[in-house]
């Protein structure tokens, strides 16, 4: 029993390390644009079409598209803000919400259009491996997924503290008119943040491909755990998104455990509520 | 005169021929009805909720488990699904406002309720699980079952009419101003005596209470219902797509909204057929809505007959 | 009418109000006055209900207010205005109004009467079926005042009407609350201008940095040398003393 209860957790840190890049895209989008993108569910999951694409047709590895599909999905954040969300949304809260749910409407059934319902999947050489600790056998792919989206989060936290360009980012979040003043356009920088939060999710998409299935509505599973993420976290904040993303994971894998296969998703939700109602700036989160 | 032509209109589909057509008009009556359940929490209160399907689906399984598991009368559905419909938006409603949530806040964590109740319809002998529930067929008017698609249309029109009275009382009653004074400024209606909570609450279980209606007539219709039919996120999507694309917060909108809806997936049926393809242009419909015209299609309707008139 | 004691608010570290005291007698125009960040607009903040005070008591008509809500205080008779003006924008100048008149009944014939009555009394009659949004900064001002007013306040707490207007509206304005106060109102105003203090209050209190500092007649306050050293800075009032 103990055996289960510990490889349920382990699997459940491994998948939150994932989750955490995801949320990570979701809480830089908020921390600089202060809009809520609906749009990043079904975003994953066009990275992850795209890296099943590039697999299949192109026989590339998710892990070496992994640049790819990320640089991608950044021209593809970048546009569709400069373009759609910015534009169509003319700044106020409920169009950019409603705008984002447009796209996400769009997106899936786009999907849904040119690939139909089926789910899919890959097969790699590393698919089915397992790493043997102990008592413990872990998921190789998921082990993979895991250090590097961690890695790929020290190198994001290390490029808004260190570069130019993220402290003019972080300039912005802050104070958008004094950034104006300062000869930063802010709504480049817009565009920018976008971009790079929906780059996250190419990485995150060709990191979760060897070890998950996908199908147009694989969107809707990944849009309220990454909410939830960044709601537990406190919006807007780095550290919260990781913390939150690894509690998360470990809520999903042990409610699965003791809820069973049908109930163990309300785990998710249940967390959701709960920090909304009773703590809504999170654990790391100010005031908001 | 505007009755008169409305009332002709809606009064068409009893006279048509073919059955097919008649489910069109019934199915065009039914997204309005379920747009204007959405546009009394959504558009006059300016609640944005991306799961109404809750309501949807509380009304649904109420109807089918009272007939199935304790035998009563299919119409008992409507008033009793009204009563839990209105208890689930009353509670909802309670615990978010008092939390002090609003906008996108508000739209994620109905989103997250009607999710709870989609795993827990999903996972409990109760509601028969993943099953879902199958209502045996009985065609009689008794029993809430029609062979002819005009009887149903006729129920559907009924409660569209009650749901635009319900739209039209708030243009015009203290609630209504109310409602509308805190859309726009929730400090200024407080400093002027509005209860936010009460408020907001009484309309979200308002518009809940008729939704669930709405899912009571779906089960008696189909005579089969599952979680993800009940509580799945493309309810809510379609009931906020009818309210905004035709005019939130006005009384005609979801009307011309539905029929604008209905008109783009009948057309495009005739060119792709693929699963998806309709509903993505009501996406693009949506978006080049919220750029062009944020008052939605009564909007352009209204500012036209200015021109018009001043022409 | 309405009696403050010893109220106090922190913000962090920050001492935003502390230990106000004041009272406002019935059928008086009182006005609460101070350099920018003294403590103004929080103590107003807590009156009306916006903001939950540390500790102290209010008091409005003998019945204890404090933490109440502001729908409730504004049903006991009691009525803020906001000095950043809050218009319904979507609204229309009459039905902006009406929401205030609905406090008192449930017709909404008699509510459109009320509001376009008060409307017109403080000469919005010109915009009454125009949008909120198309008001002037005047026009939002007064605007702010017949809401509230639509309510039939007993009390009226009015945030700086007077800010961002011009001499001819500021004029207009000060014949406008005198009118209310003759009607039967009773008044206490925010004021960052002393000059315009001076020809309404009948009794002014004085805050800066939080604290009380001075209280009285507004022709013995405008003399009062921590008033002066409040606006002008330390040492400001030996320097005048010299001077004269």
């Amino acid at each position: 029993m103990t055996e289960i209860v510990i490889a349920g957790l382990v699997n459940g840190i491994l998948i939150g390390g994932v989750y955490a890049l995801v949320a990570l895209g979701l809480t830089l989008i908020y921390g600089v644009l202060h809009i809520v993108n609906f749009a990043h569910g079904s975003l994953l999951m066009v990275a992850m079409f795209a890296a099943w694409l590039l697999a299949e047709k192109a026989g590339l590895s998710p892990y070496a598209a992994l640049p790819v599909v990320s640089l991608g999905m950044f021209a593809l954040g970048w546009a569709l803000y400069r373009f759609v969300i910015g534009r169509v949304s003319r700044g106020e809260d409920r169009a950019i919400l409603l705008a984002t749910l447009g796209v996400a409407v769009v997106l899936d059934n786009l999907f849904l259009t040119i690939f139909g319902g089926d789910t899919r999947q890959i097969e790699t050489d590393l698919t089915f491996a397992m790493w043997e600790i102990g008592p413990l056998l872990l998921s190789v792919p998921k082990l993979i997924a895991f250090v590097v989206s961690l890695a790929l989060a020290t190198a994001l936290w290390a490029f808004m503290a260190r570069t130019d360009t993220g402290r003019a980012i972080r300039a912005v979040a802050k104070e958008p008119e004094g950034a104006r003043l300062m000869g930063i356009r802010p709504d480049r920088i817009f565009a920018l943040a976008y971009g790079i939060g929906i780059a996250c999710l190419g990485a995150a998409a060709c990191l979760l491909l060897p070890s998950f299935f996908v199908s147009p509505h694989v969107g809707n599973v990944f849009v309220l755990v990454a909410f939830t993420i960044v709601v537990l976290g406190g919006m807007g904040s780095f550290p919260g998104a990781v913390v939150g993303g690894l509690l998360i994971g470990v809520t999903e894998s042990l409610g699965g455990l003791v809820l069973g296969e049908s109930l163990g998703p309300i785990g998710i939700s249940l967390v959701f509520i709960a920090v909304l109602l009773f703590r809504p700036t999170g654990l790391f989160g100010a005031a908001r | 005169m505007k009755w008169l032509a409305l009332a002709i209109l809606a009064a068409i589909p009893f006279a048509l021929p073919s059955q097919s057509l008649v489910n069109i008009a019934m199915l065009t009556a039914f997204s309005a009805f379920l747009g204007q359940c959405w546009n009394i929490a959504g558009g006059f209160g300016g609640l944005t909720s991306f799961g109404h399907a809750v309501f949807f689906g509380t009304g649904a399984y109420t109807g089918a488990i009272l007939q199935t598991r304790y035998g009563l009368n299919p119409w008992l559905g409507l008033p009793a699904g009204f009563l839990l419909g209105a208890a689930v938006g009353a509670g909802i409603g309670a615990a978010s406002f008092r939390a002090g949530l609003r906008g996108s806040y508000f739209a994620l964590v109905t989103l997250a309720f009607a999710e709870v109740f989609r795993v827990l319809s999903n996972s409990t002998d109760f509601t028969r699980g993943g099953l879902g529930i199958n209502i045996p067929l009985n065609l009689s008017w008794q029993n809430f079952q029609f062979a002819d698609r005009r009887a149903t249309y006729a129920v559907v029109l009924a409660l569209l009419v009650l749901a635009t009275a319900a739209a039209t009382w708030l243009t015009r009653s203290r609630f209504g101003a109310r409602l509308a004074a805190l859309r726009e400024n929730e400090d200024a209606a407080s400093a002027l005596g509005v209860d936010l909570v009460q408020t907001k609450t009484l309309a979200l279980a308002l518009s809940g209470g008729l939704t669930a209606m709405a899912g009571v007539v779906y089960a008696q219709t189909y005579l089969y219902i599952d979680p993800t039919i009940a509580f799945g996120s493309e309810r809510s999507v379609e009931m906020l797509l009818v309210a905004m694309i035709g005019g939130a917060g006005t009384v005609w909108g979801p009307l011309l909204g539905a029929v604008v809806l209905h008109l783009v997936a009948d057309i495009s049926r005739n060119f792709i057929t693929t699963p998806g393809f309709a509903p993505m242009l009501y996406g693009v419909v949506l978006l080049l809505i919220i750029a062009l015209l944020p008052q939605g299609l009564a909007g352009l309707w209204a500012t036209l007959r200015e021109r018009i008139r001043r022409a | 009418m309405l009696e403050v004691h010893t109220l106090s608010k922190r913000f962090g570290g920050l001492h935003a109000v502390r230990d106000v005291t004041l009272s406002v007698p019935k059928g008086q125009i009182v006005a609460l006055i101070g350099p920018n960040g003294a403590g103004k607009t929080t103590t107003f903040a807590m009156i009306a209900g916006f903001i939950r005070p540390d500790s102290g008591t209010i008091t409005f008509e003998g019945h204890d207010i404090t933490g109440l809500r502001p729908d409730r205080i504004a049903e006991a008779g009691m009525v803020r205005t906001f000095q950043i003006t809050q218009p319904f924008a979507g609204l229309t100048v009459a039905e902006n109004i009406r929401v205030g008149a609905f406090l008192r009944t449930p017709s909404p014939r008699d509510a459109t009467a009320n509001a376009r009555a008060i409307g017109t009394t403080l000469g919005l009659a010109p915009f009454l079926d125009r949008p909120a949004a198309s008001l002037t900064v005047a026009g939002r001002k007064r605007l702010e005042v017949a809401r509230a007013l639509a309510t039939s306040p007993r009390l009226l707490l009015l945030d700086e009407v007077m800010a961002g207007l011009n001499p001819a509206e500021i004029h207009d304005i000060v014949a406008m609350i005198r009118t209310i106060r003759d009607s039967g109102v009773t008044i206490l105003l925010i004021e960052h201008i002393m000059q315009a203090v001076a020809a309404l209050a009948d009794d002014v209190y004085v805050l800066a940095q939080g604290s009380l500092i001075a209280q009285g007649p507004p022709r013995a306050i405008a003399d009062h040398p921590a008033v002066i050293e409040a606006y002008l800075g330390r040492g400001a009032a030996a320097k005048l003393a010299a001077h004269a």
